[in-house]
C-alpha cells in the first residue's frame, strides 16, 4: 500500500468512524427523548408511566381552575369526557388557557399520582382543538358506545 | 373586476408557463434554435401576469373589497394599512401567490443575467424553472384560488390573526420564500446540466453566485422569523424547533453544505456528482418544507387524510419532483467524471468533512421532525420529539464543525501538512482560549465545561476570520469579495455561537407576581412594577402595564408590555416590552392579572441575545458580498466579446 493510500484509508476510516459516532449519538437521544401522548382515560386507568415524562391533553374542566395567591401556582383538571384527572403548574399559562379550551400539558407524575406539568400549550387560535385531543375525546367517547353500560 | 382580473392573469401566466416548461427542453434537444429562443420571452411574460395577479390581490386587500373570500377571512377595516399589505401573504392561498410571484422574479433574473451561457443550457435552466412554476400555478388555480369570490359579500373581514400583525411578519415570508425558491435556481442549473451531460467547473461558477444570494435570504428570513417568534410570543425564547422552523432549517443545512462543495467543484472540479446531489436536495428539502408547512399534515396527520384535495397535489408534485430528478441523477451521474484528486489532509478534504457533518445533522432534523408525523399515519400511536432531542444532536455536531472554520482558510487546496497547518493555528487558538477566559471571568463567577469550551470555540472563529482577512491583505493583493463575504460570514458564525452559548448558560428567566410597587433585582436591574392601565389601540384594547428599571439608582428604562384582546377575533395576545442593549435585552411580559391589581408577570435578563441575530446577519451579508465578486462578471464579459460562440455551441 502506497503511504498516499495508507493516508486516504485513514481518511475514509474517520469520516466512517465519525457518522458512526454521531448516528448513535443521535438514535440515543431520539430514544430518550420520546414523549409519547396519554389521553386522561389512559392516565386514570394507570396506563401512563411513573417517573418518565409524557404529555396528556383535554379540555380543561368548567370551574376546576384554583390559583394560589403567589399569582402562581395554578391547579386544575383535564378531561376527554370519560375521564378527568387533576394536574399543577407553576409558572405563567398560555394566553388561550382557559376552561373549556383544549391543551396538551408535557410533565411528570410524581409519587401521589398527580401530573405536575412542566409546560401547558393551548394553540393560538380560540376554535382549535389540539389534534390529539380531539382525538381522545372521540376514543373515550366511542368506548362509551360500543360497550354500553361498564 | 379586479379580483376576475388577477385570476384571468393567473391562468394565462399557467398557459406561459408550459410554454416555458416544454417548448425550450424540445428545442435543446433538437437543437432547434427558434424553441430555444422562446425561453426568455415566456419566462419575463409570465413574471408579467404573476406581477399583475399579486397586484390585484394586493389591491382587494388595500380597499377592503370583502367580496373576494380570501380578503374577507383574513382581513378588516380596522387592520392598519401596512398589514392590510403583509396580509397577502398571511395565509395559504395568497402564500403560494408569493411563492410563485418570486419564483417569476427568480426566472426574470436568470433571463436577465445570464446572457452569456450558451443558450441549451440556459433555454434548459429556464425550462425546469417554468416546470415547476406550472406546479405551483396548478396547485394554486385547481384547489388554492386566492381569488374565490364570497357571495354574498361580507361586510366586515374576520380580520388578520393577531399573532401576524407584527413588522416581522412584513419582512420574513417574502424573505424565507427568496431563499427557499432561490434553491430552485441551483437545482434547475443541475438538472440542465444533467440532461445535457456537462457537468464542468464552468457549471459551478455559474450556479454558484445564484445558490450564494439565496442562501443568504434564506439565513436572513429563518433570522427574522426567530426575532419575531422572540418578540411576539411572550415566552423570551428564539427557537423551538418546532416542525415549521424545521421546515426552513432543514433547506439551510444543505445549502450550506452546497455552497462549500460548489467551492469545490469551481476552483478543483471535484465533488462534481456529489455537488448536482446536494443542489438537488437543497431544492427539494424546500419543497418538502412546502407541503409540510402548507398542506395541514403539521396541524394534524388525519385531517389532512380526511381533505385530502390539497396535501395529496403537493405530495404527488413533490414525488414527481424529488423522483424524476433522482433517475434522471441515477442514469447520468454515472457518466460524470469527478476530477481533481486531492489528498488525505487538503482544503477539499476538510470541506468533505463540513459536508459530512452538515448531511449527518439535517438527517438527524429529518428524524426528529418527520418520524412522529409517520408514526401517527401508520397509526401506531401519537409522539413528539422532545427539544432537548435536537439540542443534543446539534450541539456535539456543530462544535466540530465550527472549529474546522479556523483551520481550513489556513489550509491549502490538494495537498497539506498537517502539523504546520496545526502548528500555524495553535498561537491563535492559544488567543481564543486566554480572551474567553478572560471575558468569561469578568462575566460570571461560575462556568460549565461546554460554556466554556463553546466560548472558546465561538472566539476561535472570530479571531480566524480576522486572521485571514489580514492576512490576505498583507500579501499585497487586492482583497477579491468573495473572500471578504466568506470572513464575514465566518465572522457571523463566530458572533451566533457566542450569542447562543451566554444566552443559554447566564440568562435569568423570573416569573412571578408583581403588586404595585413590588420590586424585583436580577442581574444588577431592579424592576418596579408601576400597575395597569387600559389603553385602546387601532383594533384592539390592551391592559398595558408599566415598569421602571434602575441600577445602582440609576433609571435605564421605563417598559411598557402589553396584553392585547383584539376585537373581531376576541383573543388574547401578549406584547412584550424589551430595552435592547449590545450585551443584554431586558424582556418583561405579562401574564394575567391575579387580584387587587397585581399580576403575574414575566421578567427577563438576556445576556448577548442580540449577536444571535447579528450573527446571523452578518452571515447573510457575507453571502451576498461574495456573490458580488468580479470573478463572476468577468466571465460574463469574456464571453460578451464572442458573441457568435453560444450558438455555436448549441
Amino acid at each position: 500500500m502506497t503511504p498516499k493510500r495508507k493516508q486516504r484509508l485513514l481518511f475514509v476510516g474517520l469520516i466512517v468512524l465519525g457518522i458512526g459516532a454521531a448516528v448513535a449519538l443521535a438514535l440515543t437521544a431520539f430514544q430518550e427523548n420520546l414523549l409519547y401522548f396519554y389521553t386522561p382515560t389512559q392516565v386514570a386507568n394507570g396506563e401512563a408511566p411513573q417517573g418518565r415524562a409524557f404529555r396528556v391533553g383535554g379540555l380543561v374542566e368548567a370551574g376546576s381552575v384554583t390559583r394560589e395567591s403567589d399569582g402562581l401556582t395554578v391547579r386544575f383538571t383535564v378531561t376527554d369526557t370519560a375521564k378527568s384527572i387533576p394536574i399543577t403548574y407553576v409558572g405563567i399559562l398560555p394566553d388561550l388557557f382557559r376552561e373549556g379550551q383544549g391543551i396538551v400539558a408535557m410533565g411528570k407524575l410524581d409519587a401521589n399520582n398527580l401530573f405536575v406539568a412542566d409546560e401547558v400549550l393551548a394553540k393560538h387560535d380560540e376554535n382549535y382543538m389540539p389534534p390529539e385531543v380531539g382525538d381522545a375525546i372521540k376514543k373515550a367517547g366511542m368506548h362509551v358506545k360500543p360497550e354500553g353500560k361498564p | 373586476m379586479i379580483p376576475e382580473l388577477g385570476h384571468f392573469a393567473l391562468i394565462l401566466a399557467l398557459c406561459l408557463a408550459l410554454a416555458q416548461g416544454i417548448l425550450p427542453l424540445i428545442g435543446a434537444q433538437r437543437g432547434n434554435l427558434a424553441l430555444m429562443a422562446l425561453a426568455r420571452p415566456a419566462a419575463q411574460g409570465q413574471f408579467v401576469f404573476i406581477a399583475v395577479s399579486f397586484l390585484c390581490l394586493t389591491y382587494s386587500f388595500i380597499v377592503n373589497d370583502f367580496s373576494v373570500l380570501y380578503v374577507a377571512s383574513n382581513s378588516n377595516t380596522a387592520l392598519p394599512l401596512e398589514y392590510r399589505v403583509s396580509a397577502v401573504w398571511g395565509a395559504h392561498e395568497g402564500s403560494l401567490l408569493l411563492w410563485a410571484c418570486i419564483l417569476s422574479v427568480w426566472t426574470l433574473a436568470v433571463t436577465v443575467f445570464s446572457r452569456s451561457l450558451p443558450q441549451v443550457m440556459i433555454a434548459r435552466v429556464i425550462a425546469v424553472m417554468g416546470l415547476i412554476s406550472v406546479g405551483f400555478l396548478l396547485f394554486m388555480l385547481v384547489t388554492s384560488n386566492p381569488f374565490d369570490r364570497l357571495f354574498p359579500a361580507a361586510l366586515e373581514g374576520r380580520d388578520l390573526n393577531p399573532l401576524l400583525q407584527d413588522p416581522g411578519l412584513i419582512f420574513h415570508p417574502p424573505m424565507l420564500y427568496m431563499g427557499y425558491v432561490g434553491f430552485s435556481v441551483a437545482f434547475a442549473f443541475a438538472i440542465a446540466a444533467l440532461i445535457g451531460g456537462h457537468l464542468d467547473a464552468t457549471w459551478a461558477r455559474w450556479s454558484r453566485p445564484w445558490t450564494v444570494v439565496s442562501w443568504a435570504c434564506l439565513t436572513a428570513g429563518i433570522a427574522l422569523g426567530s426575532w419575531w417568534a422572540y418578540n411576539e410570543l411572550g415566552w423570551g425564547g428564539w427557537w423551538f424547533w418546532d416542525p415549521v422552523e424545521n421546515a426552513s432549517f432543514l433547506p439551510w443545512l444543505v445549502g450550506t453544505a452546497l455552497i462549500h462543495s460548489l467551492a469545490v467543484t469551481e476552483k478543483r472540479g471535484a465533488f462534481k456528482p456529489w455537488t448536482v446531489l446536494l443542489a438537488i436536495f437543497a431544492f427539494s428539502l424546500s419543497l418538502l418544507g412546502t407541503f409540510l408547512v402548507r398542506s395541514g399534515v403539521l396541524v394534524s396527520v388525519h385531517a389532512f387524510a380526511t381533505d385530502p384535495g390539497r396535501g395529496v397535489f403537493i405530495l404527488a408534485f413533490l414525488v414527481i419532483v424529488i423522483g424524476s430528478s433522482l433517475a434522471l441523477y441515477a442514469w447520468r451521474a454515472p457518466t460524470v467524471k469527478s476530477g481533481g484528486s486531492f489528498s488525505g489532509f487538503s482544503r477539499e478534504s476538510l470541506l468533505l468533512i463540513n459536508n459530512v457533518i452538515l448531511m449527518v445533522t439535517a438527517f438527524s432534523v429529518l428524524l426528529g421532525t418527520l418520524y412522529p408525523l409517520i408514526l401517527d399515519a401508520l397509526n401506531l400511536g401519537k409522539i413528539s420529539v422532545g427539544p432537548p432531542y435536537f439540542a443534543s444532536v446539534f450541539v456535539p455536531l456543530m462544535l466540530p464543525l465550527a472549529v474546522l472554520i479556523g483551520i481550513g482558510p489556513l489550509t491549502r487546496w490538494k495537498q497539506d501538512d498537517a502539523s504546520s497547518v496545526l502548528r500555524r493555528a495553535v498561537p491563535y487558538l492559544f488567543t481564543a482560549i486566554v480572551v474567553s477566559l478572560a471575558a468569561l471571568y469578568t462575566l460570571t463567577d461560575h462556568v460549565s465545561l461546554l460554556t466554556g469550551l463553546s466560548t472558546v470555540i465561538g472566539v476561535w472563529v472570530i479571531i480566524s476570520a480576522v486572521r485571514d482577512l489580514i492576512a490576505r491583505a498583507r500579501k499585497g493583493q487586492r482583497l477579491p469579495r468573495a473572500f471578504i463575504g466568506m470572513s464575514l460570514a465566518h465572522f457571523g458564525v463566530g458572533m451566533f455561537i457566542l450569542g447562543v452559548t451566554l444566552t443559554g448558560a447566564y440568562n435569568i428567566e423570573k416569573d412571578l407576581r408583581m403588586d404595585v410597587g413590588t420590586e424585583v433585582t436580577i442581574a444588577g436591574y431592579t424592576f418596579t412594577f408601576d400597575g395597569v392601565t387600559e389603553v385602546q389601540g387601532p383594533n384592539y384594547v390592551a391592559s398595558q402595564g408599566a415598569l421602571h428599571v434602575t441600577r445602582d439608582g440609576k433609571p435605564i428604562a421605563t417598559l411598557h408590555p402589553e396584553k392585547r384582546t383584539y376585537r373581531v377575533q376576541t383573543m388574547p395576545m401578549t406584547d412584550s416590552a424589551i430595552d435592547v442593549g449590545l450585551f443584554r435585552d431586558l424582556y418583561v411580559s405579562l401574564g394575567e392579572p391575579v387580584d387587587n391589581g397585581a399580576w403575574s408577570v414575566r421578567v427577563y435578563y438576556k445576556p448577548f441575545i442580540r449577536w444571535i441575530w447579528a450573527g446571523s446577519l452578518l452571515m447573510a451579508l457575507g453571502g451576498l458580498f461574495a456573490a458580488s465578486d468580479r470573478r463572476y462578471f468577468i466571465a460574463v464579459r469574456k464571453r460578451e466579446d464572442v458573441p457568435n460562440a453560444a450558438p455555436a455551441r448549441a
